[in-house]
């Protein structure tokens, strides 16, 4: 009994602590004062309003998005297409991408950003959109190929051979028996590159235009150089903003999970 | 002349010229502008003007400044480790094995803050430290950067510590147990040892972020805090000394290789990539 009121003790105050933080922003989000520290009289959806008719934030979180979708479509594609190439070529070839696309899993970010922002100054296209996008393609890429790559470990080799046995060009039998049978792999590669691009302050921070800017770069900036505490508030009302999203999110994806687990069960 | 014949094989030709294009080459440009400086004031990446030279490295570790960042980086990246494992390991030990109703529930609770994006977490974090007014003070500079750092990597340490430890062969802790072990005996000797690849993971996945990411450091550190990756920021982003900054990036990366050499061993693929088991 004392030890499981220990166990729940521990539990809940570690929960505490990682959720402290976010439910403090949460409260002083609908409070307006200029600083956490100081609580204000005025209450209400005051900083929400401030949110949505802030251009520059509204541009921020749109040129978040955005990037993080076309990054995690592009990852997803070049991720992909590398691990089925990579997987039926020979075993050196194999072994070699296979260590090169673990350079930058293990690799600080930093490095990862300063080379890349070299490598586009030396094709003198400098820091524009397209450095960007390349600094989260490689940031993603490698996620999606390691989550692809089980999947066809796991593919019977007999089905692409049986397709073109029965007429299927190689293209269609790609199309059509292997892409299906390696969706599952693709698609949670697909949601990590997301996850891994909306994270990123970094690499951006480094191949981004001058004047563009990221959630990740605005909020830092924001917090850097407001000395003590967010130079703007309506932040308070963003951070509590996405964190509902993320719960929303997160508990659509597991229902849905465990439904799909109870189904299988069932099924056999 | 044959047309060309479509091969899954050829799918790997484009993506390997990506890798030799933006992860190869990139890294050979850190290890050329690592060993050359350019006589000029301003950095023009006009290749024909490098001169080859260690200045660089003569010149990082001379400095004492820089010698203190190193410390203070190791000193900060293992303080972190050390505290996240000693916190994490309770938290998935006790949730790998009971048998709790909401123990899923509990477990995403733990994980969800991954999703959140982590400037944002740090902002928090700034706030609630301000709040209660450590941050104002100096002298905690350090110690709110360290409860800033395991505020953010506690979930990715948690995630690798459970996914071994759920696997653990109960089997194993009764015949520990029959054959006259005591609990302290069978989980420093059993469990422990059997859950090392999970610690080896989340000690990769807290310490490399740990020694260069410098948003922690420079968001709660009030600015006294200086990490290996804020001195390359530093060469890049204010001085402009473009070789500099690579070189500091080389010797990381050289220690990057180094450590990835020696954990290899202990890798378990399945527990090994970042998120791996997040979606």
């Amino acid at each position: 009994m004392v030890k499981k009121i220990i166990k729940v003790t521990y539990i809940a105050l570690a929960l505490a602590f990682i959720y402290a933080p976010i439910i403090l922003l949460t409260i002083y989000s609908f409070n307006l004062s200029d600083s956490i520290g100081i609580w204000s009289k005025n209450w209400g959806f005051g900083l929400y309003e401030q949110l949505f008719s802030d251009k520059s934030i509204m541009q921020t979180v749109l040129n978040t998005v955005v990037l993080a979708l076309l990054a995690s479509v592009c990852s997803t594609v070049l991720g992909t297409v590398g691990a089925i190439g990579t997987f039926y070529s020979g075993r050196r070839v194999k072994g070699a991408l296979n260590a090169l696309t673990q350079i930058p899993v293990i690799n600080a970010e930093i490095v990862t950003a300063v080379s890349i922002a070299l490598v586009c100054t030396m094709f003198s296209f400098g820091r524009t959109y397209a450095s960007l996008l390349i600094g989260h393609i490689v940031l993603c890429f490698p996620f999606v190929y390691l989550s692809v790559l089980p999947k066809l470990k796991q593919l019977d080799g007999n089905l692409y051979e049986a397709a073109l046995d029965l007429g299927a060009s190689p293209t269609k039998a790609l199309f059509k028996v292997i892409l299906p049978e390696i969706l599952p792999g693709i698609f949670s590669g697909f949601m990590l590159a997301i996850t891994l691009s909306l994270d990123d302050y970094i690499v951006t921070t480094f191949t981004r235009p001058p004047t563009f800017d990221t959630i990740s770069t605005y909020v830092f900036d924001a917090y850097a150089k407001g000395g003590k505490g967010s130079s703007v508030p309506a932040l308070r009302a963003l951070s509590t903003l996405i964190f509902v999203l993320m719960v929303i999110v997160l508990v659509i994806q597991n229902v849905s999970a465990s439904r799909r687990a109870k189904k299988n069960e069932n099924a056999r | 002349m044959k047309a060309l014949k479509f091969s899954r094989k050829n799918l790997g030709i484009p993506y390997a010229a990506f890798i030799a294009m933006f992860v190869v080459l990139p890294l050979l440009l850190i290890v050329l502008y690592a060993f050359t400086v350019e006589p000029r004031e301003l950095v023009t990446n006009d290749v024909s003007e490098f001169v080859f030279s260690f200045d660089n490295f003569t010149a990082f570790f001379g400095s004492s400044a820089n010698i203190r960042a190193i410390y203070i980086s190791f000193g900060l990246a293992i303080i972190t480790t050390v505290i996240c494992l000693v916190v994490a390991y309770p938290i998935a030990y006790i949730l790998a094995r009971s048998r709790l109703k909401f123990k899923n529930v509990i477990l995403m609770l733990f994980i969800l803050p991954m999703w959140i994006n982590f400037v944002l977490r740090t902002a928090a974090m700034k706030e609630l430290l301000f709040k209660i007014g450590m941050y104002s003070s100096n002298k905690l500079s350090m110690v709110n950067t360290v409860i800033g750092m395991v505020y953010d990597y506690l979930p990715f340490t948690i995630l690798p510590l459970y996914t071994v430890l759920i696997k653990l062969d109960k089997n194993m802790l009764e015949a520990s147990a029959d054959l006259g072990a005591t609990g302290f005996q069978t989980f420093f000797k059993v469990i422990v040892p059997l859950s090392a690849p999970g610690i080896v993971s989340a000690i990769t996945m807290v310490l490399l972020p740990t020694t260069t990411s410098y948003v922690v450091s420079d968001t709660l550190g009030n600015g006294n805090v200086t990490i290996i990756g804020k001195l390359i920021e530093d060469q890049f982003s204010t001085m402009f000394d473009w070789h500099a900054g690579s070189a500091i990036a080389m010797i990381l990366l050289v220690l990057i290789f180094i450590t990835m050499f020696i954990t290899r061993k202990f890798s378990d693929e399945e527990v090994n990539t970042r998120g791996g088991g997040l979606w």
